[in-house]
């Protein structure tokens, strides 16, 4: 939680991770693989300010310890949503598992969040572990990452009929956030790895499931953005957007946020810290303090007030999970209602 | 004997990231006897060739966005070029439109007779160089893992270039009093000119698009179709996002680029 000028924030982490990417879970022959992940991971924390920075080594593997002072000690958040990242190819035991995740936060009772992941090229078997993670770690959400390497594909798309038969499993086990991640290396890779209109089709077609786009389909915002108008079940996560745009690039990072409370609105955008790539700490107290820029650049985007940020920052992710809320936390009256679907197609035609 | 154009250290170009082809910022090391590298025939020649080629996906000159980490042409005729990229995860299907536009761009140089582009530093680089050495496009170079070439994947961009092309020339018409009904009126050789025109134009030429003065400022990319009235306001709001996608991306990426490497590429500059 986080308090400003009166104003309180219930802040949910609708994003981060615990991984381990240090040389001891490098898969032998895909060093290279495992070693630019990381590294690519740690130049993003770059964008942050300097102080925040850490050396490639602590990025490689942080402690428990670690993680609970920076995302709950002093990064403000009160609920943390754990999103797995497998790439077993790449990674022995995972960069960053369900069981990881929860081993570490069973320890914390009401700390986390446990999604878990599928991939459509893993067939009855992986719809059988599915089951069994939900059963085990009660998870309500799946990160997906449709790039992930798996036995010499370079990736899938949600419209795939494998991954249609996922959802399907996923509806019927009370699986209802869906977080997509695009990443570079889809087949066939002459196709456009970043495209979410497979996103489009699937939203439309699975009225019962939350697509949580992560990192606003980054690098394709405007193609996100043109979708997500369209779709009352499409969400913004802004993992990235306030790490890596909030410090480096305040002109553009008031940009981004004009346009997504334009086409989006601030009822369907999560925060999500992206830890351990940026620390909560200072996106929290930045975003509340931000405000957009008023100048005439800037004068037909949006605005968002407190109750607007108390949305982001935690209402709307808490409302998507279930998460309750202490009344001192919640939306006054006439300050409408977090993660509202019926606000959604903001710009007819679009 | 070789004089290479090298990449300059970042922190001896305080307030800027620029250099101009022959006049690479930071220090160098000069062997005695080499002429001095920056008045090497050949190799300024070689960095004016490489800035006509873009990345795709960011619509800007590999030279400015800090790409190309060095280029050399020997008294012979053999140009080598090395480009970097901001992550070692990036887009292979742009990185390979990238070294093959750098390739074709040099070796169509006068007195260019080999050209070698190696991309250092990328999960593809065996593949695209290779494939790119080979002449072998993009669906050889990635066998079964592509189904075909780019020129779709770079239509598509283009698209998305003339978009946010049109913002930044529709931007400061609306600003000085327009309205966007008059806009829709507009032809190309009615708008005063400008930088944005210029490159607005070339985009929609590249497309096959009307690109002549008495071309409509707003079409729909896909077809060339002039946009009709109740279709402006939402044009002109599609063609702002597009750009403030490419911008910021464009952000993020020099941002990584600089994380990665502490030297300034060639031409770069700060934006």
């Amino acid at each position: 939680m986080y308090e400003k000028d009166g104003e309180k924030y219930f802040v949910v982490d609708s994003h981060m991770h615990y991984w381990n990417a240090a040389p001891d879970n490098w898969v032998p022959g895909a060093e290279q693989y495992a070693k630019g992940w990381i590294e690519c991971f740690h130049a993003y924390q770059g964008l942050g300010p300097p102080a925040t920075h850490w050396t490639i080594e602590h990025f490689q593997k942080y402690s428990e310890d670690d993680l609970m002072k920076d995302v709950f000690e002093d990064g403000h958040v009160d609920v943390a949503v754990f999103q797995p990242t497998y790439l077993k190819e790449w990674y022995k035991e995972g960069f960053n598992t369900t069981e990881r995740n929860a081993e570490m936060g069973k320890k914390h009772p009401g700390r986390f969040i446990y999604n878990t992941r599928w991939d459509p090229r893993d067939g009855d078997e992986g719809i059988e572990v599915l089951r069994r993670n939900v059963e085990r770690y009660g998870s309500k959400g799946v990160k997906l990452y449709s790039a992930e390497w798996n036995s010499g594909s370079r990736g899938w798309k949600l419209t795939d009929p494998a991954a249609y038969r996922y959802l399907e499993v996923c509806q019927e086990l009370g699986i209802k956030n869906i977080h997509v991640h695009k990443g570079p290396t889809i087949w066939p890779l002459d196709k456009d790895a970043f495209d979410v209109s497979d996103v489009d089709h699937a939203a439309t077609d699975f009225q019962d499931l939350n697509f949580i786009v992560e990192h606003v389909g980054l690098p394709r915002i405007e193609d996100f953005c043109f979708m997500a108008t369209q779709e009352r079940n499409v969400y913004a996560g802004l993992a990235v957007v306030i790490g890596g745009l909030m410090h480096a690039r305040p002109r553009f990072f008031a940009k981004v946020m004009g346009e997504l409370l334009f086409w989006v609105g601030e009822d369907k955008m999560t925060f999500g810290s992206d830890y351990a790539i940026w620390e909560p700490k200072w996106q929290v107290e930045g975003f509340v303090d931000w405000e957009m820029p008023d100048v005439e650049e800037f004068s037909d985007y949006p605005r968002l007030n407190a109750a607007g940020k108390k949305k982001i920052l935690g209402l709307n992710a808490a409302k998507l999970y279930d998460i309750d809320v202490p009344a001192e936390y919640q939306l006054g009256a006439g300050q409408g209602t977090p993660a509202a679907q019926d606000d959604a197609q903001l710009v007819a035609g679009a | 004997m070789t004089a290479p154009l090298t990449a300059g250290s970042r922190s001896a170009a305080p307030g800027g990231h620029s250099a101009t082809p022959g006049d690479p910022r930071g220090p160098r090391q000069a062997t005695p006897g080499d002429p001095p590298g920056p008045r090497q025939p050949g190799a300024p020649r070689v960095l004016q060739a490489l800035a006509a080629v873009r990345d795709p996906e960011l619509d800007e000159p590999i030279t400015s966005l800090g790409f190309v980490a060095s280029c050399t042409l020997s008294a012979d005729g053999e140009a080598s070029i090395r480009l970097r990229l901001p992550t070692y995860f990036c887009a292979p299907n742009f990185a390979f439109l990238m070294v093959a536009d750098a390739y074709d761009a040099v070796s169509a140089l006068a007195g260019v007779r080999r050209t070698e582009v190696v991309l250092e530093d990328h999960f593809a680089s065996a593949a695209i160089n290779g494939g790119v050495a080979a002449r072998a496009g993009f669906a050889r170079s990635f066998d079964g893992e592509a189904v075909g070439e780019l020129h779709q994947l770079r239509a598509d961009f283009l698209r998305k270039a003339v978009m946010a092309g049109t913002d930044q020339v529709c931007r400061p018409l609306l600003a000085a009093g327009t309205e966007p009904p008059a806009l829709r009126a507009m032809t190309l050789g009615d708008v005063p000119g400008s930088r944005a025109l210029d490159r607005l134009r070339q985009r929609r030429a590249e497309l096959g698009l009307p690109a002549g003065d008495d071309a409509p400022l707003l079409i729909d990319p896909a077809t060339g179709a002039p946009v009709r009235d109740d279709a402006v306001p939402l044009h002109l709001r599609r063609a702002r996002t597009t750009r403030i996608s490419i911008e910021a991306n464009s952000g993020i990426c020099r941002g990584m680029l600089r994380h990665r490497y502490d030297t300034a590429g060639l031409g770069e500059e700060d934006q």
